[in-house]
């Protein structure tokens, strides 16, 4: 079954210290297809590639029944911006 | 196409490729020996390498879409160049997914390393990191760039 918004949001707090989450549904509800903002204190030194490792570990289940994941993962809140 | 253009000889070079820690037993069993050497052998043949969803002039998924845009704005030969339809090769598209530890299609390698998916490739190219992998690798010419006096 494809994950809710919900769900997704629960396990990303369980997996991360989120200091700002936006999670968007881009299926118009059916769940198949999210993109994801997260800032987390957890990503400190870590490489792109490295942060959405993480993401997609502990999302792992979520995102194999998806036809589409979209993800900025970042450090800092500031980076969004600069 | 895939098996066709793929050395089938390499099979213990690339077994320590990835590190283990991020593959589970549940995943471990669907990747056979030859399927990841024929990746292996695949990645390492191209300077460029992008598994996507389609061929380079119709791809059939807007992230792969935009993953061939980006390349193709940083004028990347076509003979350093080698795309792979998943599409076409059931073996390939789960395959891929486990050698590269990577749950979505597009993903890109430049000798033989992984970079990443769509999002990392366009946040690469937004950042200049793209043009600077690609000049690093002499995949594309270096441009000097000119001072502003």
């Amino acid at each position: 079954m494809p994950a809710t918004s919900e769900e997704l949001e629960k396990v990303i707090r369980n997996s991360f210290r989120v200091s700002h989450l936006e999670i968007e549904d881009q299926s118009s509800g059916c769940g198949t297809s999210y993109a994801i903002v997260l800032v987390s204190e957890d990503f400190e030194g870590k490489l792109s590639l490295a942060r959405h490792r993480m993401v997609n570990e502990a999302l792992k289940e979520q995102i194999s029944q998806m036809h589409a994941f979209s993800q900025v993962s970042l450090f800092r809140r500031l980076l969004l911006i600069g | 196409m895939f098996r066709s253009v793929l050395n089938p000889t390499i099979s213990s070079l690339s077994r320590n490729v990835l590190s283990a820690g991020w593959r589970t037993p549940a995943f471990r069993r669907f990747l056979s020996d030859e399927t990841r050497a024929k990746i292996h052998a695949a990645v390492n043949e191209h300077p460029v390498v992008l598994f996507m969803k389609g061929t380079p002039e119709m791809p059939q998924c807007g992230f792969s879409r935009a993953a061939i845009q980006v390349l193709d704005m940083h004028a990347v030969p076509s003979e350093k160049l080698r795309t792979y339809n998943i599409l076409e090769d059931p073996e390939l598209r789960s395959g891929i997914k486990e050698f590269s530890e990577w749950p979505t299609i597009p993903q890109i390698y430049v000798n033989g390393e992984f970079v990443g998916g769509c999002d990392i490739l366009l946040s690469m190219h937004q950042s200049g990191e793209l043009e600077s992998l690609l000049e690093k690798h002499d995949i594309i010419p270096k441009i000097e760039s000119s001072s502003q006096s």
